[in-house]
């Protein structure tokens, strides 16, 4: 049996010590520690202390994409984000529709990092991300995916997209949406009002979001089966959810920290950096969805992590892929919310780590005695530029490059291993 | 006037004083293209690259023209059936381009956007001849320099702006420098083709052309793209025509004088009453013609306009 001390650290703005023993938390104490000469001792520095953190909606590319991003650099990005646990989505090449490449993805995660940070495979929802027919979905969760998605090209088909989630639910796995009209969509490639019809682009009015949130929680509702809703952008969805939530129609709801920090104004001088779908939305919604994630109208923080190359992003801003990389910034955008009082960094943990691995059925870590031993040190006070050479993802394509972020991961430990340090 | 811009690439960039100047610079050349000898020595060793990755004859001619006049060396270069290699990126064909040192690029470009990119790429001028749905400024200077000719002062004028608003770059730089120049400018379209927000814009916003030509100065009607049918933004081109085809009968509820404009080329009796576009009330052709003047004040000034303060040859 393996003690260890993680002294001079804090919790919920209590100073003390942290005890750990093998791979899980014994308890958090005030103070310093008394005899610990049968313990390891590690110096928190006077970190915060706050779990290892849970991204239920990345894109890792691999297979098929890896000049973007690689399952290697993927998580150690997730890794110096704070993230222990990514579900990565299945549009690869080839799509994750079958179970080898769900076991490809698995080795390789756990070739390169053995003690985390952990994948966990969505698989596509219909073959080949197609629309069409079911994706072998038990063959799926047998090899190893933990929910189901069509991300990035939403299920049209009312019809088939019942009968996913009737299928889903006798596996008693998770549906995720990424709720999208694709006909009110069409070819926009920003959000539809004043700034795209100033800047001559085609517009995605909020609506082609709210029609599938509709249709979502109205299956959810006569199915009875949960509905977990991806990246929501827009305020009106927000009314939606809320009602839903009211009559306890099963639907759980995750925004992004673009959507919280930035809107479309980000958009002007056509900057390809701030193309992602849904697109950013006006200042109203960027409200609405802090107020919606302290009201727990929304319950989960995901990052949507979409990296893309560099060249790929620097053409005519219509022609630019979707996306934002973002899981070596989204620890900071949020502590920008914290000091901002939009939520406390209590509201974090829950937001970004209980919320999802109850949602999607994941350990996640509380600091309660025997709990898993996964937590980071969090120094709020640090001050780091993002650029090329700080971001770990293979992907720097995010509207912050060149900002100076405050609060950062300085350690992060899986079952009481470090993975993962910059002290 | 020192010229101080590498790039002209929409009207908001320009100060009201430097699209005056603008004006008064193209009546220099409006006058020298009225003499038997057009050709002035003032761009002689410049080099111009007219890129034109969306197809238009008129643009590219008027530019030529003025280039040539000028004596600057123009080259075409049209991305479909050119040389440069499907798949190739903006970025590269651009820097390319430039790697051959040309003094200006002239570019027509199929994505709102892309002229601002290019210019953000490159060292050399590079003119805006239309990108996508967002800016077409010379067109505006000139439809601006066209109505200046014969008003002294746009105050007071109400000018409207009629047919594809919604994907018209014409009619968003023609906005902005009407409005700019102390007009009161109105659009009239069926909402399917009006902008996201229209009611953000300086203007009025109208969809009965009755009412929208009242009292008007100045009438600027806009080509329709018969595909807008097809993409189920119209339910034909007749009821287009029956309710958005400007004709005589409106012409009369403006105001005396008033003036018809089209930015070409022209689907006559759909847009605009063939008679009409050939009466005397209409500048269209005028336009033509302040089309390659102006465009000759533009090369001037940011080809010669920053380095030295030459001398326009005088009459
Ligand atoms: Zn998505």
């Amino acid at each position: 049996m393996a003690r260890m001390i993680i002294r001079n650290t804090v919790l919920n703005q209590k100073k003390g010590f942290l005890l750990l023993e093998d791979d899980r938390i014994m308890a958090f104490q005030e103070g310093e520690p008394g005899d610990s000469s049968s313990c390891k001792l590690y110096d928190g520095r006077g970190y915060h202390l706050l779990p290892s953190l849970i991204d239920v909606h990345v894109h890792l590319r691999e297979p098929g994409f890896e000049y973007k991003e690689d399952i290697n650099s993927g998580l150690k990005a997730a890794a110096g984000g704070g993230f222990g646990q990514v579900l990565a989505m299945a549009n690869t090449n080839p799509v994750n529709d079958n179970a080898s490449v769900t076991r490809l993805m698995l080795e390789k995660a756990s070739w390169h990092h053995p003690h985390g940070p952990f994948v966990h495979p969505v698989g596509a929802l219909t073959r080949n991300l197609e629309g069409k027919e079911l994706a072998p979905l038990a063959e799926l969760k047998e090899a190893g995916c933990r929910a189901f998605s069509n991300d990035g090209l939403p299920v049209r088909d009312n019809e088939l997209f019942r009968r996913a989630l009737e299928y889903a639910s006798d596996l008693e796995m998770v549906v995720i949406d990424h709720c999208e009209d694709p006909c009110l969509a069409g070819d926009g490639v920003m959000n539809e009002g004043k700034i795209s019809s100033y800047l001559g682009l085609k517009g995605i009015p909020d609506t082609a979001e709210t029609l599938q949130v509709a249709r979502d929680i109205l299956l959810a509702a006569q199915l009875d089966t949960p509905v977990h809703l991806a990246h929501i952008s827009s305020g009106k969805s927000v009314e939606l959810i809320a009602w839903a939530k009211q009559k306890s129609i099963p639907v759980t709801a995750e925004t992004c920290p673009h959507y919280l920090v930035w809107d479309e104004e980000q958009v002007q001088g056509y900057n390809t950096m701030a193309k992602v779908n849904p697109p950013l939305r006006t200042r109203q919604d960027t409200s609405a969805l802090q107020d919606a994630l302290r009201q727990g109208v929304i319950d989960i923080i995901a990052t949507d992590h979409a990296p893309h190359a560099d060249f790929e992003k620097q053409v005519p801003f219509a022609q630019a892929p979707n996306g934002i990389s973002g899981l070596d910034t989204a620890l900071s955008l949020c502590l920008g919310l914290v000091r901002k009082n939009v939520f406390e960094l209590k509201d974090l943990a829950r937001l970004m780590a209980s919320s999802p691995g109850k949602i999607f059925g994941l350990p996640a870590n509380s600091f309660q005695p025997g709990d898993p031993a996964d937590f980071i040190l969090v120094d709020p006070e640090h001050q780091w530029p993002v650029n090329a050479q700080t971001m770990l993802s293979k992907g720097k394509n995010t509207p912050c490059q060149g900002d100076m972020l405050q609060g950062r991961v300085m350690a992060h430990f899986m079952a009481g291993k470090e993975i993962f340090s910059r002290i | 006037m020192n010229w101080k811009h590498k790039d002209l690439l929409d009207i908001e960039s320009l100060s009201d004083h430097e699209i005056r100047h603008i004006f008064s610079t193209s009546s220099r050349f409006i006058e020298i293209n009225s003499r038997s000898i057009k050709k002035v020595p003032i761009l002689k060793g410049k080099s111009v690259v007219l890129f034109f990755a969306e197809p238009s004859t008129r643009t590219k001619t008027s530019f030529d023209m003025a280039a040539k006049r000028l004596s600057a060396d123009s080259f075409s270069l049209a991305t479909s059936g050119s040389s440069l290699k499907k798949g190739e990126s903006l970025k590269d064909t651009v820097l390319t381009l430039e790697a051959m040192k040309p003094d200006a690029i002239v570019i027509r470009h199929s994505l709102s956007g892309s002229a601002a990119f290019v210019a953000e790429h490159l060292q050399c001028s590079v003119i805006n001849a239309g990108d996508g749905w967002h800016a077409h400024p010379t067109q505006a200077l000139l439809d601006g320099f066209t109505l200046n000719r014969i008003w002294e002062d746009f105050s007071g004028k109400t000018i409207l702006i009629l047919g594809d608003i919604a994907h018209s770059r014409v009619a968003r730089s023609d906005i902005k420098l009407f409005s700019r120049l102390g007009c009161t400018v109105r659009i009239c379209a069926p909402r399917t083709l009006l902008p996201a927000r229209a009611e953000t814009w300086p203007v009025k916003v109208f969809n009965d052309l009755n009412q929208a030509c009242r009292e008007v100065d100045a009438i600027i009607s806009l080509r329709l793209q018969l595909e807008r049918q097809k993409a189920g933004l119209l339910p034909d081109i007749r009821e287009y025509a029956a309710r958005f085809c400007l004709s005589r009968r409106h012409v009369e509820l403006a105001a005396p004088g008033v003036k018809i404009m089209h930015p070409g080329p022209m689907n006559r009796g759909i847009e605009i009453a063939s008679d009409l576009a050939d009466s005397r009330d209409s500048l269209i052709l005028d336009q033509v013609e302040s089309g390659v003047a102006v465009r000759m004040a533009l090369l001037y000034l940011y080809l010669a306009g920053s380095k030295t303060e030459q001398e326009l040859p005088e009459g």
